[in-house]
């Protein structure tokens, strides 16, 4: 299933003389993983479908240095940081959005200091903004009506980036139930793959930490276990498949219930 | 003679106070200089809220109310004291009573009402501690004197509150001997419970042991404080006030990385040439010891109370890993201690050949962490012990080239193909047309 309408990137834009609203910065999951490619996906075509005139980076995106610097390696991080930065400008890009809460805590906080000034977003706020602006209707929508939907919230844009309010607003615009884990906002259980914990096994310990995490959504009875990070989708997925109730519960990503709820 | 004694009792107290307080702060400075001195209003807002106001503390509100009733009576209970150093100084009684008349009653009266409330917040700790077992509480790295120095202070402030009582109860009986009272809230009553039957001079022995006994405890627990955890009650101030008021997920850059980066990206810098002074120590990347770790790390862990909101909120404490924060912290506050008494007995240079990594922290705790915050989002009191795991981690790295096997791989694939995983640059846009 390959998108249906053209996705440009940088350099295309450029040689049509044009200039983007916004820079989609896709991210190594979103770019490489088979799961989370759908994911960007739905982020695309909301993008689309609401005309919000966006690009890609394509092959000159590169890591923004989020797990070198979590794992302690500052030299690689900021190399890639810098690279980025001087493609990013070159481009003079001035707005992102990004659906990974890795690369937008990196670009939001931490970039600015090595000379790359942005204004990020995260997509779950760039499609609540659309929501709110009317550019999307999701009104008379029953793909989710009446549906139990339990959110997870990713460490990086919680309690690292205090946004828990925008993908709860997406989930009740779908006429959903949503109902939060005893564990939420604030107070929400990592997935177990932060830090860059994701390249690595865990630790020797009693239990798995997406186990535990997906104990706290099996709890709600929720039937979705909605996330907005390509790793949380990962680690929740795992959790599910552990419990065998891949064919009960799902897990999706905020921007594919919106799309899929428009019908995109 | 009281006046001198007390007044011995006095300067000793508060020089060996101040003392001590010179030696916590020139400890803290042992750390490397970060500046949390901008956007003052924002600071002050933080302290007043989190420290006085005790914010953090209501999302658990049972103890929050206990504590509350033992801070509130801590704090009310101060203006008595003033009143106990006048009289000292004035071989006075009761110095501000004709002053005050009707409203010195309702002070004396609200003292002591917090005072039972803090009695009754007292037991209430304990017997969380010792009966209920609270698993927070009774960890094995509390096993010890943190244990027992939680506890003592817990009995000291029983005995406190005892003196408190004991003072007011007996004057008031004497008072009522003359058909007269106080009408003190709490020792009115106590004067015919307790007191009542006693001769006058019997009396006044009750109330003198009230009061000399409240001062020596003050100023035990004075000196006491800086070698207990205890000492979050003065330095939780402090502390939050130089609380990093940046996003929780925004780690520093190392800027002497940046200059290597830049070095290394910009071929019209000559690399070779030595930027800064010569012989200034290239310091190390990440920290290994305490030197190592800022002025604000250290300030933290002098201000911990050992209430383990941290652990019990850590996803890797709670699926059983060796990681603790709370643990973290503590490491931190003893290996500082013992360079310190090392400094002291041998001079500026010691060196024991023992680090805060490898000694006190080993490598599987800190690769046990997920940077995810709660531990910073849970401490009431503004601390943060994902700051050190990252320094270490650091160390650990760039210094040592030490990691789980797994992470190498992935630095390696981040170095040449721009992604944690081997995937080649090119296919970046294939899921355009998948
Ligand atoms: S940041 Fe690390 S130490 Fe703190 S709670 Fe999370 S996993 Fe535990
Ligand atoms: S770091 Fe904070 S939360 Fe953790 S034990 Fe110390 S005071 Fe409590």
């Amino acid at each position: 299933m390959s998108t249906e309408f053209k996705v440009s990137t940088m350099a295309e834009m450029m040689a049509n003389g044009e200039t983007p609203d916004i820079l989609f910065w896709v991210g190594c999951s979103g770019s490489f993983d088979d799961r989370a490619k759908k994911i960007t996906k739905a982020v695309a075509k909301i993008l689309h479908h609401c005309n919000v005139k966006f690009a890609v980076l394509g092959a000159e995106e590169s890591c923004t240095g989020d797990p070198a610097k979590r794992a302690g390696n500052e030299f690689t991080f900021q190399m890639q940081a810098m690279m980025n930065i001087q493609v990013l400008d070159a481009y003079e890009v001035k707005k992102i959005v990004t659906a990974c809460p890795h690369c937008f805590n990196t670009l939001k906080n931490e970039y600015p200091e090595l000379g790359g000034n942005y204004e990020v977003i995260h997509h779950t706020q760039l499609i609540q903004d659309l929501i709110n602006q009317g550019k999307l209707g999701l009104e008379g929508s029953q793909t989710y009506k009446g549906k139990k939907i339990t959110f997870h919230d990713p460490c990086y844009l919680g309690r690292a980036n205090d946004v828990y309010e925008a993908p709860r607003a997406l989930i009740e615009k779908l006429d959903a139930e949503l109902i939060e884990m005893k564990r939420c906002k604030t107070t929400g259980l990592c997935c177990g793959a932060g830090g860059a914990q994701m390249f690595k096994e865990a630790e020797k310990g009693n239990k798995e930490i997406n186990i535990e995490r997906t104990e706290d959504a099996l709890e709600t009875n929720a039937t979705i276990i909605a996330t907005g990070c390509p790793f949380c989708n990962t680690m929740m997925t795992d959790g599910v498949k552990n419990f065998n109730k891949e064919h009960d519960i799902q897990v999706l990503d905020v921007a594919e219930l919106i799309a899929n709820a428009a019908d995109l | 003679m009281s006046i001198i004694i007390f007044s011995i009792l006095f300067i000793t107290g508060f020089y060996f106070f101040s003392k001590n307080i010179l030696q916590v702060r020139s400890n803290i400075l042992l750390g490397k200089e970060i500046n949390r001195t901008d956007n003052s209003s924002e600071r002050w807002k933080t302290m007043i809220l989190v420290a006085l106001g005790q914010k953090k503390m209501f999302t658990r509100p049972i103890p929050a109310l206990l504590h509350l009733c033992l801070y509130a009576a801590f704090i009310i209970t101060q203006i008595e004291l003033v009143e106990i150093f006048t009289d000292g100084f004035t071989n006075s009684h009761r110095f501000f009573k004709p002053f005050l008349d009707g409203f010195y009653t309702f002070m004396i009266s609200f003292i002591e009402i917090l005072s039972i409330l803090a009695l009754i917040g007292t037991i209430a700790f304990l017997s969380r501690r010792n009966l209920l077992k609270l698993p927070r509480l009774n960890m094995k790295e509390l096993a010890g004197w943190p244990k027992n120095d939680a506890n003592l202070i817990l009995l000291m402030e029983i005995v406190l509150v005892t003196f408190i009582f004991t003072m007011n109860g007996a004057d008031e009986a004497i008072l009522n001997l003359k058909g007269s009272s106080y009408d003190f809230a709490v020792s009115s009553h106590l004067a015919n419970l307790l007191f009542g039957g006693f001769e006058e001079h019997t009396l006044h022995v009750f109330e003198q042991i009230g009061w000399w006994g409240h001062l020596i405890m003050v100023f035990t627990f004075l000196n006491y404080l800086p070698y207990s955890k205890h000492f979050h009650i003065v330095l939780a101030f402090p502390n939050t006030y130089y609380s990093n008021l940046e996003k929780k997920g925004k780690f520093t850059n190392l800027a002497s990385v940046t200059e290597e980066v830049k070095k290394m990206m910009d071929p019209s810098i000559d690399s070779f040439a030595t930027t800064g002074n010569e012989g200034d120590v290239p310091s190390r990347f990440g920290a290994k010891d305490i030197t190592d770790l800022t002025w604000k790390n250290l300030l933290d862990a002098y201000t911990c109370t050992e209430c383990g909101r941290c652990t019990s909120s850590c996803p890797a404490n709670q699926t059983g890993k060796l990681l603790s924060p709370r643990k973290i912290m503590m490491d931190t506050r003893d290996r500082m201690v013992e360079i310190r008494e090392g400094i002291r007995k041998n001079g500026k240079d010691f060196t024991d050949g023992k680090s805060l990594l490898g000694d006190y922290i080993t490598e599987e705790e800190i690769w046990a962490c997920t940077s995810c915050n709660a531990c910073v989002q849970e401490c009431p009191v503004n601390i943060d012990p994902l700051s050190i795991i990252v320094d270490l981690r650091r160390y650990l790295v760039m210094e040592e080239s030490k990691m789980p096997t797994e992470l190498t791989g992935m630095l390696t694939n981040i170095e040449n193909n721009g992604a944690p995983w081997q995937f080649s640059p090119s296919d970046r846009g294939n899921w355009i047309n998948e």
